[in-house]
């Protein structure tokens, strides 16, 4: 990742002997968490005046929360009356947005507190080696869907980084006029497909050229491919555009040829973004059920064929364990969100390297 | 270049996989020196849901006793099942309910032989277990009146004195109810509304439908949606297949004088209470189940789904693996492992003899 | 915006016309993918459009008044969805690019898309256990004391599945993709541009009003764009946690909801036979339509506000 300089501008006057002239009238660094903590005190006291009277539990998630939200005009209040208008409503952003972080981090840490501990029950060697094959209630595995879920996105992948990559490329580097604005519309067009339409379509072309019913694990490549190709362009496309014209203009100047100064300036420059962007897409296709439900079917054995016959995938394998439970219920219960888990792990894992990819290709410059 | 470039993560997977090809270690290898089984190929079908855990398990038990067999049992819907096997893409099907006479007269099924009839057998019947979540409340005996009130939105609060009549000696909170229904289209629904149409028509005023037949209460998708809902709900109430009841309290319904629990014995004297449907060809075995009988211990609330065949196959190359497949489902070892993995009620006797026959008859 | 190729005509040689070839020939095959998706649905959803209740059993009247509610809460629950993520994830990514500690931020960009990996059938099961019953009792909260505000009109839902919830879950799923991109395009933004407001004096935020936002709108309406997309789009989250009745209101608590269009598919899709299926399918010509006039709607804002726009 290329860095950014983040300026701070609270130590900017640190540095000089005279205080008064800086400092006074600035609230001291240790202010806010005095505030957030007074607010955080008197939020608990509230609450357990209220448990008292209503004779219940003492509510700790409840407290936590109102005293953070009174923080954010307390802040702003104390901050208002020492440092001036300005400077309050800098405090009050900062209050803003970090608090717009944390409350993302609940259901972050929540879901992830649900999966693991759930998840962790059958992820054992079995799951890892065994298929469902022959399986009924305990016991069994996922090996058939995970090597399903890595062919098939994979093949989605194969087919749409090129396509989607390319085409932001055109849309940025070359396109003018009339198809520039059509692709970009179509493009537009394309996001609204649902997952579940593309699905029907994969399934539908597959049957018309090889026989009704026909259900293989291409088809469902291609729906996701269908899925993510629209998510590529648009990300790509806004990073490209992020690339400073000078940097063309000076390799221009120097006689460098278009395609070889986007390949080799261009590319580079924005290739963080763009690596986020394909990894973005590829999680969310690697998660989708509807459309590999309906194209790529569902099976209990393994396929390592993506031409020939159903791929079991891990969303689908989450979902069908879910829905459709036996005896006992708790066995396909556990196998669902250990597969939950898996998927989620997969994906960690290739947001990794692309990470790593990423940092090894971009260019060593000062930003 | 870029492409090598951001392909890797692609190649990265794609060698995963293939570093992953060794094969599953209960799939394969399993050399088949004691199974005597001649029978090979590759059987498809697709149909109800509400069958699924219980192919699974009859096509575990099947796919032992035969290795070189693979069959795959799609749980797409009923609906999908029926469409995919009229259009010839699967050997067989499973549907919550029989084909109706006007869908044999169109005819079209695309692997059957031009003048072949079908074959339906109820092979797969459930009890729908009502259930709610009211604390220290395991059982409440209803009439179907009150259990027709509670759902379409009349009877509101559990200590209603209707609900009350019937269950001395429990008490009631006051407490909103929240009946939860299946917002898919289901033939759970179905059998469900057709009980409460033909048990209580004059609170129960829609016809028996597999979509909920009006806005009111709250909806959850698909059996383990409802049983999620009710279970983290407060004064719910649902129903549901009875193997899935678990932990929930369950309503005993009234069938003639007593009130009769879910079980699989009760399930599966309705289905034998029950005459066919009349004017259908020899082997098709589909049931007008009689909802009102007044027999003793009847359970009425029941889900009867269906294997639906070719009586005869246009091309004869799976024929044998239809027959052997069906045959094993219908068998006694068949409706016991059923029972054990998806909670079914075992056919009678009665009603195995004529599935026999008609399996026999399929060529 | 950036104007790569100059006026004057640069010499081509023959790398650059197997490039520029190869970029034309992708976005060709978008045209003719979606060509395809289009003649497909088309032809499918033809005969369903004009299908009455006796074609079609699942048809109340006609198609128009079946997939009229079904619009309705396509919208409102992607509406819901979008006004509680936009905020938030404009604030996630100031945070990630200029506020936090500079080692923090990207292993909190990277925790951040993690949330984007999660499958949608998990966002489904988390909603149903953890998240309905831990709102419910907040909801019973709202409905007894705010139950005079119309969006919060009782009678309150026992479990907590109700379209604010799902709208919730909905925004935690869109929260990923909008936040990367933010998070990128304000990452970008010119640090000549950045240090100057700095230097003139502004606080961080006047410094983020006047640099950093402006440079990075049409970046903010593309994540939108985005985040709207998968938000009208998602089938199983949705399915799994609305208790969706199909009513058209816009109470958000209690347990008769709007279905939507994605969500019903996938419900009645596997029961669906005959002319059914083509209303399935005509009723996913209606999202994507309805999917494409909101992006256009986007469009048209970003245009009519480039000229105001301080960057470039």
């Amino acid at each position: 990742m290329t860095t950014t300089t983040n300026p701070e501008p609270a130590t900017r006057p640190a540095a000089s002997p005279i205080v008064n002239t800086f400092t006074a009238g600035r609230l001291p660094s240790y202010a806010p968490w005095l505030v957030l903590g007074t607010a955080i005190l008197v939020a608990a006291a509230v609450f357990g005046v209220l448990a008292l009277a209503a004779g219940s539990g003492y509510d700790w998630g409840g407290a936590i929360l109102v005293g953070a939200l009174l923080y954010i005009p307390s802040i702003w209040l104390f901050s208002m009356l020492v440092e001036g208008r300005r400077r309050a409503m800098d405090r009050l952003v900062t209050a803003l947005v970090t608090g717009a972080f944390v409350l993302a981090m609940i259901p972050l840490i929540s879901l992830t507190i649900t999966v693991v501990t759930f998840g962790l029950a059958r992820f054992d060697a079995e799951f890892f080696t065994f298929s469902m094959r022959n399986v009924t209630g305990e016991g069994g595995g996922a090996l058939h869907a995970i090597v399903g879920t890595l062919l098939m996105t994979g093949a989605a992948a194969v087919i749409s980084i090129p396509i989607g990559l390319m085409t932001s490329i055109y849309l940025v580097e070359y396109g003018r006029g009339r198809l520039a604005r059509g692709i970009t519309f179509l493009v537009d067009v394309m996001t609204g497909i649902p997952s579940i339409v593309a699905g029907l379509f994969a399934y539908a072309v597959f049957s018309i050229f090889l026989g009704p019913g026909t259900r293989t694990g291409i088809a469902g490549a291609v729906s996701l491919a269908v899925l993510m190709i629209p998510v590529v362009v648009r990300s790509s496309e806004e990073m490209l555009r992020l690339v400073p014209n000078e940097l063309r203009e000076a390799a221009y100047a120097l006689g460098v040829p278009k395609w070889l100064t986007i390949v080799k300036v261009v590319l580079p420059t924005s290739i963080a973004g763009i690596t986020t962007g394909i990894m973005l897409s590829i999680a969310r296709v690697i998660g989708e059920t509807a459309p590999l439900l309906i194209a790529a079917g569902f099976t209990a054995s393994m396929n390592y064929n993506l031409f020939d016959g159903r791929m079991q995938s891990l969303p689908v394998f989450v979902y069908t364990q879910y829905a459709n439970q036996g005896n006992p219920p708790e066995a396909y219960l556990d196998r669902a969100w250990a597969a939950a888990l898996t998927l989620i792990l997969i994906v960690m894992a290739l947001n990794l390297i692309a990470r790593l990819v990423a940092r090894f290709f971009a260019p060593k410059f000062g930003r | 270049m870029n492409l090598k470039r951001f392909g890797v993560p692609a190649v990265i997977a794609v060698t995963a996989a293939l570093a992953l090809s060794s094969c599953a270690s209960n799939e394969g290898g399993a050399a088949p020196e004691e199974s005597a089984s001649t029978l090979s190929g590759n059987l498809v079908g697709a149909g109800a849901s509400s069958q699924d855990a219980a192919q699974q398990a009859w096509i575990a038990g099947f796919q032992t006793a035969n290795p070189d067999v693979t069959i795959d049992y799609d749980p797409s819907g009923s609906g999908a099942g029926r469409e995919t096997f009229l259009e010839g893409a699967s050997d067989f099907a499973g549907s919550d309910r029989a084909f109706k006479d006007e869908e044999i007269a169109a005819g079209g099924f695309a692997k059957c032989a031009p003048d072949s009839s079908i074959i339906e057998l109820p092979l797969y019947v459930s009890p729908i277990a009502v259930i709610f979540n009211l604390e220290g409340v395991d059982t409440l005996n209803l009439e179907p009146a009150t259990l027709a009130g509670i759902f379409a939105g009349t009877i509101t609060n559990w200590n209603d004195p209707a609900i009350a009549a019937t269950n001395d000696g429990v008490t009631l909170p006051d407490l909103a109810i929240t009946p939860v229904h299946r917002s898919d289209d289901s033939g759970t629904t179905e059998n469900f509304t057709d009980y409460l149409y033909a048990a209580a028509p004059a609170v129960w005023t829609w016809e028996a439908d597999g979509v909920w037949p009006f806005e009111g209460g709250e909806a959850a998708q698909g059996t383990s949606g409802v049983v999620d809902a009710v279970t983290n709900g407060t004064g719910t109430i649902g129903y549901a297949d009875a193997s899935r009841a678990g932990d929930l309290g369950t309503v005993a319904v009234k069938v003639g004088d007593e009130f009769v629990p879910y079980s699989p014995e009760a399930a599966a004297s309705i289905v034998d209470a029950s005459p066919f449907v009349e004017g259908r060809a020899e082997g098709d075995l589909a049931i007008e189940l009689d909802r009102t009988s007044n027999e003793s211990g009847v359970y009425p609330i029941v889900l009867v789904s269906y294997l639906i065949a070719c009586q005869e196959y246009a091309e004869p190359d799976n024929v044998e693996l239809v027959k052997a497949y069906l045959g094993y489902m219908a068998s006694a070892e068949g409706q016991d492992v059923a029972a054990e993995n998806a909670g079914s009620a075992p056919i009678t006797d009665a009603l195995r003899e004529q599935a026999m026959a008609a399996i026999d008859s399929i060529k | 915006m950036s104007s790569a190729s100059t006026a004057i005509k640069a010499k081509q040689r023959p790398g650059d016309r197997v490039f520029s070839g190869s970029a034309v020939f992708a976005g060709s095959m978008i045209l003719l993918t979606l060509a395809a998706v289009a003649i497909f649905l088309i032809v499918q959803s033809l005969p369903a459009l004009f299908a009455t209740s006796e074609d079609a059993s699942i048809l109340p009247t006609n198609f128009w008044a079946y997939v009229g509610p079904l619009v309705f809460g396509t919208i409102w629950a992607a509406a819901l969805a979008l006004i509680m993520a936009l905020p938030v994830s404009i604030g996630i990514a100031l945070f990630i690019s200029h506020y936090a500690p500079r080692r923090l931020a990207s292993l909190l960009g990277y925790i951040v898309d993690l949330l984007a990996a999660v499958p949608s059938v998990v966002f489904g099961l988390w909603g149903i256990g953890v998240l309905a019953p831990a709102v419910q009792p907040v909801y019973s909260w709202l409905v007894d004391n705010l139950g005079w505000f119309p969006l919060f009109a009782g009678p309150v839902s026992g479990t907590g599945r109700t379209i604010l919830t799902a709208g919730i879950v909905l925004a935690v799923m869109v929260l990923p993709i909008m936040t990367a991109i933010n998070r990128e395009v304000f990452l970008q933004t010119p640090v000549l541009h950045e240090e100057a407001a700095l230097a003139l004096g502004a606080t961080r935020w006047e410094m983020i009003r006047t640099a950093v936002l402006p440079f990075g709108r049409s970046g903010i309406v593309s994540a939108s764009v985005l985040g709207l997309g998968r938000a009208l789009g998602e089938t199983m989250a949705v399915a799994m946690v609305l208790s969706a009745t199909g009513a058209v209101t816009f109470e958000l608590l209690t347990s008769v909801n709007p279905s939507t269009i994605a969500a019903n598919i996938a419900l009645s899709f596997p029961e669906a036979y005959g002319m059914n299926v083509n209303v399935l399918i005509a009723t996913g010509l209606i999202l994507f339509v309805v999917t494409f006039a909101v992006n256009a709607f986007a469009r048209w804002i970003v245009s009519r506000r480039k000229e105001f726009s301080g960057a470039n």
